[in-house]
């Protein structure tokens, strides 16, 4: 299968009022990938998702989805995306179902499949409930439904899984996986790092308008250069295991257990000599997370503002 | 269906839903009839007064409050309010485009007075044709007239209400001037005019006053109800007004018409021009 760039984004800038809001991002997306994008409250990922969906214009620099200018772009470039904005309310008195099949309409989309549709996002009990009904998670099941209206080739998710309970919340995400699956590209931004790990192939993150980090969790661990975290539990007193050991940096966490800190580097070399001494009796190898890696990265040194 | 038609359709049963148009219906109903048997009390009867047509000139009076205030309620936060429930910017990024969006709600809207209109004053009318007394063929047009005007005189102030939603950033502010724009249009402009009268004791030019009275949609609507059909004018009390505002109904018909046009294309414009 052939991959198109879906994205391409070249020193792009926003400003208001002499404000950067985003400032020179440049980035590629491809088709099939599911981007997370993080960054604090204001670091500029909503303006950058404004500008991919044509509402706001950039001050300077490229931007293509799908090789289209999205501020210029006609009504057809508007049927490839699907958005699901942050805190949509949607009409307090109007029915899930009501809701969907207005949108529906105005999309051009069929609407003898709405009722599946919710059903798809768990709201079948729901569709005939007014939405001033509705709890914040069931809105923005609504709202990821009409996101998806016309199978759009870009979705753009603000802040999607708010307010959804764990176990939507896995639902969500499978229905993410499945978009992807079939060719589909998604962009989403969520605080919530844990969730994001095991769910995203991508991640972009805005430090006051400025893209500090774009890859891979696994380019962007070696970036940062975080240290491995290993939790040893030993027969005897932990000081004896760690003098052997040459003193790394360690803390107690009990009476028989340790973690060590080393970096990707010196992990394997580690490894062997730990694995040699008879008094380990379990070895758990913990990767630096998003949390560490997203702390580091949105952190530079240099930028003392960019205070979490 | 075209998107205008569904956005339209979807205001249109919003008014229905939130009961909106039931009561308007009920009220103007109401007071129209309650307005044709004053009309055709007894007094009238013996003076060989023709009673649809002083209904006329009474509903007329009636409308100039009423249905711009109805108006300016249905529409303030026709725009503010979808930017406050964040389905604006949702809008925005469908497949419509934002006078698509903007035109669709006036058609609704719109749709909303000229039902409330018609069937409200319309039944009163047929009541009163029904009874076959003093309903004369001319007057039974100047009410006819005075439907499909009332309807442009509720769209220009639903185009003023989209105007000034387009502009403020809340609800709140939206609902303050509309109310503040009601209040300048009906009740202040014509004191202002009549203090203006009294200071310069009647000497005020003819010429300003006549284009006074074009510069407000309310004048102008009373203006072509009372001064187009003859047995009307008779009764409006205007009969001296009238002969000196000498604008003929075509130049006031027109200017009611720019009273709806200028402000919904600047809505539009002004709307074009919106960041959610």
């Amino acid at each position: 299968m052939t991959t198109h760039t879906v994205v391409l984004a070249e020193g792009l800038e926003k400003s208001y009022d002499r404000h950067r809001v985003i400032d020179g991002v440049s980035l590629t997306l491809p088709q099939g990938v599911c981007l997370a994008l993080l960054g604090h409250n204001g670091a500029g990922k909503t303006t950058l998702m404004k500008m991919m969906l044509g509402v706001t214009r950039p001050t300077a620099g490229r931007l293509e989805l799908f090789g289209c200018t999205p501020a210029t772009a006609g009504m057809a470039f508007r049927r490839r995306l699907g958005f699901l904005p942050e805190n949509v309310a949607f009409y307090d008195e109007m029915t899930g179902l009501d809701t969907l099949t207005y949108l529906a309409r105005l999309k051009g989309v069929n609407v003898a499949r709405c009722r599946e549709w919710l059903a798809q996002v768990g709201l079948t009990e729901a569709a005939s409930r007014r939405v001033k009904t509705y709890s914040k998670g069931m809105r923005q099941r609504l709202g990821l439904a009409q996101a998806l209206l016309g199978r759009p080739g870009l979705l753009l998710l603000d802040e999607p899984t708010t307010g959804m309970d764990p176990m939507v919340r896995q639902e969500f995400f499978q229905i993410i996986r499945e978009v992807c699956a079939s060719g589909g590209t998604v962009i989403l931004s969520s605080h919530i790092l844990t969730e994001l790990e095991a769910h995203t192939d991508l991640i972009a993150i805005l430090c006051q308008g400025r893209l500090t980090a774009f890859g891979s969790l696994e380019t962007l661990r070696h970036q940062v250069n975080a240290p491995v975290r290993l939790r040893l539990s030993v027969a005897d007193n932990p000081m004896n295991l760690l003098s052997q050991l040459g003193d790394p940096t360690s803390t107690r966490v009990d009476e028989q257990t340790v973690d060590i800190f080393c970096s990707t580097q010196d992990k394997m070399t580690l490894l062997r000599r730990i694995t040699q001494i008879e008094s380990v009796r379990d070895i758990e190898i913990h990767p630096p997370t998003l949390e560490v890696v997203y702390a580091h990265l949105s952190n530079p040194g240099r930028e003392p503002t960019c205070t979490p | 269906m075209h998107p205008m038609m569904t956005i339209a359709l979807k205001e249109f049963r919003d008014a229905l839903r939130n009961r909106w148009i039931v009561s308007a219906t009920l009220l103007l109903a109401g007071l129209a009839f309650a307005l044709s048997f004053l009309g055709s009390a007894p007094a009238g009867g013996m003076l060989g007064v023709k009673p649809l047509a002083v209904v006329v000139v009474s509903l007329s009076s009636l409308t100039v409050f009423l249905l711009p205030l109805i108006a300016l309620l249905l529409a303030y936060d026709a725009l503010v309010g979808e930017a406050e429930r964040g389905t604006l910017l949702l809008l925005f990024t469908y497949p419509i485009t934002r006078n698509q969006l903007l035109l669709g709600k006036f058609l609704g809207h719109t749709g909303v007075i000229l039902f409330a209109t018609v069937i409200g004053y319309g039944v009163a009318g047929l009541a009163m044709g029904w009874r076959g007394d003093g309903a004369d063929a001319q007057s039974g047009w100047a009410f006819v007239f005075l439907i499909g005007s009332s309807v442009v005189l509720g769209a220009i102030f639903i185009a003023l209400a989209y105007l000034i939603s387009a502009w403020v950033r809340e609800r709140g502010t939206a609902a303050g001037l509309a109310m503040g724009v009601w209040l300048f249009f009906v009740v202040l402009y014509d004191l202002g005019l009549l203090g203006l009268l009294a200071a310069t004791s009647g000497q005020l030019s003819e010429r300003l006053f006549s284009w006074m009275l074009l510069a407000n949609p309310a004048d102008l609507f009373r203006l072509v109800n009372l001064g187009t059909f003859e047995n009307v004018r008779v009764f409006s009390g205007l009969a001296g007004l009238s002969q000196q505002v000498t604008w003929p109904s075509e130049i006031l018909l027109a200017s009611l018409l720019a009273w709806l046009v200028v402000p919904l294309a600047l809505a539009m414009w002004r709307f074009r021009r919106v960041e959610p």
